[in-house]
């Protein structure tokens, strides 16, 4: 049984209540292929895959695994097909260990046996080239690291179709570089792998055919040697877009908060923030780099009055505002969005509409005890019309809005306050091009406005293009400050992991 | 006298112990069921109108067990199937098994346990272990239904951490949509261990109606039920921790009756295990580590589709 076509999904449809999420998508995987399954935010990808693990069930259509067609009724079923993937959002449980993670479901004996569990797994890791601790606990573990387990999960079992539902969402420059070294490690090992995406720069350097999806529907699938990326976004989009980002000449410059030499330290006593000092200037883009989890979160919140400073100063209109209540500065036109991982743990309530979500906001500006919503039902009218966001109604619970639309909801409100300051971070995370878009539109449009502007992003080709200064940030210190339209991706890239680049910060 | 308050104190934290470890398989699979007070009422009355009718020890048994299951199982097909709310199926249990406890109760009322069943539950020795200095005596001069306890809690503990199904049980309570992209079958699995939890829930309330009081009275668990669920915070989670908790709060049971003649308030003695209870409850949500949180999808229902 040498069978090349290794999946192939015929005609399948699956609807979610009135949405129709798959509407007749045909999908082909080849033995040895990586394939890119491309699309916008909400254009039926991860539904797709979920089908071939198991987790949906088609309403119609076949599915074919080597030439045979199968049932799906749940991930079991995929699992025996030895189709592993590996979801967005890893299914891991915290609590246990890689090992006791990597084992959940297999069959064997009663009791584990502890080494050559240990062994096997390490085996395989070496194969690879995975770093892993079979011991060490999820909880305790990093982005990198829990994609690792998940990778040897699938491996682990024999799997040799791999799902991988936007792998790099989380990763950082280096982890992505040496992922894809392990996808084409796998390929060439015979494995079929399918990758989830709509970052273009990935797809070009790692897949070998494309597949478009757009609104639910298979566009085509195309050599990713014979295509170019305009191509791929024309076809993903649905017309011609223009992939550069605008950055309009700072106007005015003139400073509007000052930090000074600020430390803090976390729960558990370990410093977080070692001696942060920098400006923002009205009408600048200040972008923040580093990878994740160098400090970035901690000055957002300590600007914003959320984090517990141990010294230094933060100071906003000759005052030094530490100390201060999340209120107090807010009302003092200081404005932060936070997208969080999750793009919902921090700043919206999921289950409360957009009216409501704003209110949160501007509930204490207003004089009656009871609320008052006939106003910020316009705003939110407006907001939606503004910022062409995708909702069935400002009543609608955000939380059934898809991504890009809830991040639209969250930055909406914050300009809408009309700040002197906004702080986003990870603005555009997990967004499509076309989301992007706006959002740069939006943060562009502020800073005409002479608002001052700080992005902490992720992706250092976006914080290249868009901002005015960088500042690179590594374990919880200022590594610099460089001028983004001088400097270049590998300079921030070396200053982000911990080399220090004296010349040219001021 | 110390002796013979520690070996009161094992009898009187059986049926705690035997709640508490139903209650910790329940929680470990994902649900929280605050029917325990219910279950064990129903274990009472199935076990004492078993062992009354048939006088025989074993059908006693598992006649409580047998209806702690049953009991249990009407809550798993709320939750895990209809994924009803699991606070208000719990409450619904406990209202339910504490009317049908007092409704069959009323023919045994006053009535006692067969003397064949209460021989059979004589404490006995077991050798060599009862052989160990003073906690011989107190933990292996017992009757059999608390050897049943102690091998419970044990072979709990060891099929939570040592075995292939603890640890999918684990994964299941934690991260159900985790354990079913890996093949296991979370319904059944949460099926299976509310239904056991149920049967040792009975168990503990078939052991105050056939042990340890042994005669039929209404309401013959007085909160007990509720004990167990804060014992299992207490424990945080962890069967061998169990087992001190329940003797502990089987203790403070029964102080009071042991200082009546000490001439300290009776009310304010009665009052003892519920005080410690809340200040118990208090201590353990200030010192909060991973190992020892609640089940991260306690009663939260799971739909395999949900976005």
């Amino acid at each position: 049984m040498n069978q090349k076509v290794f999946v192939k999904m015929k005609d399948i449809c699956k609807s979610f209540g009135s949405v129709k999420a798959n509407n007749l998508v045909n999908f082909e995987v080849n033995k040895g292929e990586v394939h890119a399954l491309l699309g916008e935010n909400g254009a039926g990808k991860s539904t797709l895959m979920n089908m071939l693990s198991g987790f949906y069930k088609p309403d119609s259509g076949s599915v074919f695994i080597r030439g045979k067609e199968i049932k799906f009724n749940s991930p079991k079923d995929a699992i025996n097909e030895k189709i592993g993937m590996i979801h967005q959002h890893y299914k891991l449980v915290d609590v246990q260990t890689a090992k006791e993670n990597i084992i959940l479901g297999q069959k064997g004996n009663l009791f584990v046996n502890n080494k050559k569990l240990s062994k096997k797994i390490y085996d395989i890791a070496n194969e690879y080239g995975l770093p892993i601790n079979p011991d060490k606990k999820i909880y305790d573990m990093s982005i990198g690291e829990k994609q690792s387990v998940e990778i040897l999960k699938v491996l682990y079992e024999g799997n040799d179709i791999l799902i991988m539902d936007e792998p790099t969402a989380v990763l950082t420059p280096q982890e992505t570089k040496k992922l894809f070294q392990i996808i084409k490690n796998m390929a060439s090992k015979g494995c079929a792998i399918i990758i989830i995406t709509h970052k273009l720069n990935e797809v070009m350097e790692v897949s070998d055919r494309v597949t478009i999806l757009r609104k639910g529907k298979t566009i085509t699938t195309v050599i990713t040697k014979e295509t170019t990326p305009e191509l791929l976004t024309n076809l993903m989009v649905g017309k011609s877009v223009n992939l550069s980002i605008k950055r309009p000449e700072v106007i005015k410059s003139e400073e509007i908060l000052k930090v000074e030499n600020l430390f803090a330290k976390n729960k558990n006593g370990v410093k977080v923030l070692n001696n942060i000092s920098f400006s923002l200037y009205g009408g600048e883009i200040l972008g923040v780099a580093g990878v994740a989890n160098s400090g970035q979160k901690e000055i957002c919140e300590s600007i914003a009055g959320l984090y517990p400073i141990e010294s230094g100063k933060i100071i906003y209109e000759n005052d030094d505002i530490v100390g201060k209540t999340p209120g107090e500065i807010i009302n003092k036109g200081i404005s932060m969005s936070f997208i969080p991982e999750d793009r919902l743990g921090m700043g919206l309530v999921a289950s409360m509409d957009m009216i409501d979500n704003y209110l949160l906001k501007e509930f204490h500006n207003q004089k009656s005890i009871f609320l008052d919503r006939n106003p910020i039902l316009k705003i939110c009218n407006k907001m939606i019309e503004d910022l062409q966001i995708v909702t069935p109604g400002v009543n609608h619970p955000v939380k059934q809005l898809s991504g890009g639309n809830i991040q639209k909801v969250l930055i909406g409100r914050e300009i809408n306050t009309n700040p002197k300051i906004l702080i986003t971070a990870y603005a555009v995370r997990g967004l499509d091009i076309g989301s992007c878009h706006t959002i740069y539109d939006l943060i562009n449009e502020q800073k005409g406005k002479g608002v001052a502007i700080m992005f902490i992003g992720e992706d250092l080709d976006i914080l290249l293009q868009l901002c005015d200064k960088i500042l690179v940030l590594s374990e919880g210190t200022v590594m610099g400050i460089v001028d983004a339209r001088t400097t270049t991706k590998e300079t921030i890239g070396h200053m982000m992991a911990g080399g220090l680049n004296s010349k040219e910060a001021y | 006298m110390i002796e013979s308050f520690l070996y009161s104190v094992i009898i009187s934290g059986t049926p705690l112990l035997f709640a508490t470890l139903g209650e910790i398989l329940t929680e470990k699979s994902g649900h929280l069921n605050l029917g325990v007070e219910g279950l064990m009422l129903l274990g009472a009355v199935g076990g004492f109108g078993i062992g009354f009718v048939t006088a025989n020890p074993i059908l006693a048994i598992f006649g409580g067990a047998l209806v702690g299951m049953l009991g249990a199982l009407i809550y798993a097909f709320l939750t895990v199937s209809l994924r009803a709310n699991q606070v208000v199926s719990g409450l619904a249990l406990t209202i339910f098994g504490t009317g049908i406890s007092s409704y069959v109760g009323t023919i045994f009322v006053g009535k006692k346990m067969p003397e064949v069943i209460i021989n059979f539950f004589k404490p006995f020795k077991i050798p060599l272990l009862n052989k160990i200095p003073f906690i011989g005596n107190i933990l292996f001069n017992q009757d059999f239904f608390i050897y049943l306890s102690y091998i419970s809690a044990i072979s709990l503990g060891i099929y939570l951490y040592n075995t292939r199904f603890g640890l999918n049980l684990i994964a299941v309570g934690e991260n159900p949509s985790a354990a079913d992209s890996t093949g296991i079958n979370v319904t059944l699995y949460k099926y299976v261990h509310i239904a056991i939890g149920g049967a040792l829930c009975g168990l503990g309330g078939a052991y105050l109606s056939i042990v340890e009081v042994p005669q039929w009275q209404d309401n013959i668990t007085a909160g007990r039920g509720w004990i167990a669920i804060a014992l299992v915070i207490f424990a945080s989670w962890n069967p061998y921790k169990a087992m001190y908790a329940a003797y502990i709060f089987g203790g403070l049971n029964i102080i009071g009756f042991r200082m009546q003649n000490l001439n300290f308030s009776q009310n304010l003695l009665d009052m003892l295990p519920y005080i410690v209870t809340i200040i118990v409850l208090v201590g353990s949500s200030i010192k909060k580590s991973k190992n020892n949180a609640p089940p991260k999808g306690l009663s939260v229902p799971y739909f395999r589709e949900e976005r």
